[in-house]
């Protein structure tokens, strides 16, 4: 497994994707936080993770995209199946590089909290809950572009896909008002962009949140294990 | 040893393996032949536990490819037939993954890359991207890969496909040394390749077994006795009534003939017969002169055309019908790929 997270990990940054992702994140982390927290003066930095999630849900299919795609299309899944190695260990090294590449920014970030610290006053303790809580969320869209990366050979689709997916789970509260409240009432659960406000906007520490983010990141690698398999039988 | 057991593939409705048994041999050059779509990748990707089989299994050594996947696949090295090679990293990074991949111990990755790499001959690559590798250099940075971890038996699927002259004949070179270590299973679609390289063929059509054996026991056995071609000045009733009372001699039939005012037949001798001698013997008491005589062994080559020869004009090719079947970019491979 250790030897599939480093050949990824460096793969991402042999070519642009890595850079691309993080300079992305970046980038608009300080235009957020030169407006809102700078410019503005709003002591909180969890509002700009806010407006920063939008971007993430546009990013993260950058990454995602070619993680299981291009294996099968470049047929070097071969090589990785063939290998004394079990099947999650590949899914989960391939997993958690992009979870390390997500990491840097998000360290990056955790500066911001303490410019505003060094400038008046600061809510670490609830700016940096947020963002844990946007790490996980972020670990969770990076669950769900894996898997949906391995149902395709083609990155395009890939990525188009994982961002469709995405963008409805950010509407998913104003969907599901839609329904008959027996529904709603059942799939509103799923709602992670509540969880995330809760944290940014009311300080509020979700434990049952993070404990969603935690179990739809493992259902999505899950799955994603489970469609290897499935190929391999069919 | 390798034992595989009543094998079969069903893609949907199409059938790409058909109870397939056969078993290799340690130390075996194993040739595996076939047209292309025959069943021979899809075999091969069973068999390294890349695909599972709908039925049967395969045994190295009595352990089983589907319940105790990690040791035997760390005595199969396996060359697909597109090298899996990730071309953003170079030779040697490439190599050094593919022995952690393998499970190959830390301190001997590098020493073993070097040694890989002198097997194969070339050094000078080792800095390059894949990617800007020519096809014959790819196809040796995957044949290295198998290599990586020196496992008992080497899979390698048509290995030679694409490569110019003078690369085939090193890649033979090659496999025959390997074979004094590991045994190696081939596959390819061109005959004279295994032919010469192999010590037992197999050659299956749609997924079946044909034919099997050493190549020289598959001429004898299955061509049967061959045949004499006689080119006979005079007319063909006279020379069926002289010939045709030899004993051995099974059938006699008259063939199309060129030269004026002489006949050509055909000779099928019984099995274990050499009627040479006693046709010249005979001629000459008859006073028949015998312009030509010449015995045709059928030749592997034409064993081969007729035993995968069959409806291929009526129907098209069968095509996997899987939608996960990628297309292929080389037009040569139609072989069956997940």
């Amino acid at each position: 497994m250790i030897a599939i997270y480093k050949r990824e990990l460096s793969s991402y940054f042999n070519s642009m994707i890595g850079y691309v992702f993080i300079a992305a994140l970046v980038c608009f982390t300080g235009i957020y936080f030169m407006a809102y927290n700078l410019y503005n003066g709003l002591p909180y930095f969890s509002y700009s993770l806010m407006s920063l999630m939008n971007i993430l849900m546009f990013t993260v299919p950058i990454l995602t995209m070619k993680s299981m795609a291009e294996e099968r299309r470049g047929r070097t899944d071969q090589l990785l199946l063939t290998a004394p190695v079990p099947l999650w260990a590949v899914v989960l090294g391939k997993y958690l590089a992009m979870v390390t590449v997500l990491l840097i920014p998000v360290i990056l970030c955790a500066f911001c909290p303490l410019i505003i610290a060094a400038n008046g006053e600061a809510h670490l303790l609830s700016d940096y809950a947020s963002l844990l809580a946007f790490f996980l969320m972020g670990c969770v869209f990076l669950a769900i572009g894996l898997f949906i990366s391995s149902l395709t050979e083609s990155q395009i689709i890939a990525a188009v896909g994982t961002f469709a997916v995405l963008l409805l789970l950010f509407l998913w509260e104003d969907l599901i008002g839609f329904l008959p409240s027996a529904l709603s009432n059942v799939l509103s659960a799923f709602s992670f962009r509540t969880v995330f406000y809760n944290f940014a906007q009311y300080q509020v520490f979700d434990v049952s949140g993070l404990i969603l983010y935690v179990s739809l990141s493992a259902l999505f690698v899950f799955l994603t294990i489970q469609t290897l398999l499935r190929r391999r039988w069919n | 040893m390798i034992e595989v057991r009543s094998l079969v593939k069903r893609y949907g409705s199409h059938l790409a393996v058909d109870h397939l048994d056969f078993t290799v041999e340690d130390g075996q050059i194993f040739g595996f032949l076939g047209p292309n779509g025959a069943g021979k990748s899809t075999t091969m990707n069973i068999m390294t536990g890349y695909m599972g089989a709908t039925e049967g299994d395969v045994l190295l050594d009595g352990h089983s490819i589907t319940d105790e996947p990690e040791p035997v696949k760390r005595s199969i090295g396996y060359l697909p037939e597109q090298p899996p090679l990730y071309t953003d990293m170079t030779v040697e990074e490439y190599l050094l993954f593919a022995a952690a991949l393998k499970k190959v111990p830390r301190g001997q990755r590098g020493e073993q890359v070097d040694q890989v790499m002198e097997m194969t001959g070339t050094f000078s690559v080792r800095g390059r991207l894949i990617r800007n590798l020519s096809k014959g250099y790819k196809q040796r940075v995957g044949l290295r890969q198998a290599l990586l971890g020196f496992p008992k038996v080497l899979i390698l699927d048509e290995p030679t496909v694409g490569l110019d002259p003078k690369q085939i004949l090193e890649i033979r070179t090659l496999v025959r040394e390997l074979s004094q270590k590991h045994t190696v299973i081939l596959s390819s679609h061109i005959l004279s390749e295994i032919q010469e390289m192999c010590d037992h063929l197999l050659i299956i059509h749609h997924g079946k077994k044909v034919a099997a054996g050493a190549p020289d026991q598959l001429e004898r056995e299955l061509a049967g006795p061959p045949a004499l071609e006689l080119t006979l000045r005079g007319g063909a009733e006279e020379a069926i009534r002289v010939l045709g009372s030899l004993s051995g001699c099974t059938a006699l039939t008259p063939q199309p003939c060129r030269e004026e005012g002489c006949c050509a037949l055909r000779l099928e001798q019984a099995p274990g017969a050499d009627l040479r001698e006693a046709v010249f013997t005979r001629c000459a008491q008859e006073g028949l002169p015998l312009l030509e005589l010449r015995r045709n062994a059928i030749t592997l080559e034409d064993l081969f055309l007729q035993l995968t020869a069959d409806d291929a004009q009526q129907t098209p090719p069968e095509e996997e019908p899987a939608p996960d079947v990628p297309e292929e970019a080389d037009g040569e491979t139609e072989e069956d790929l997940p």
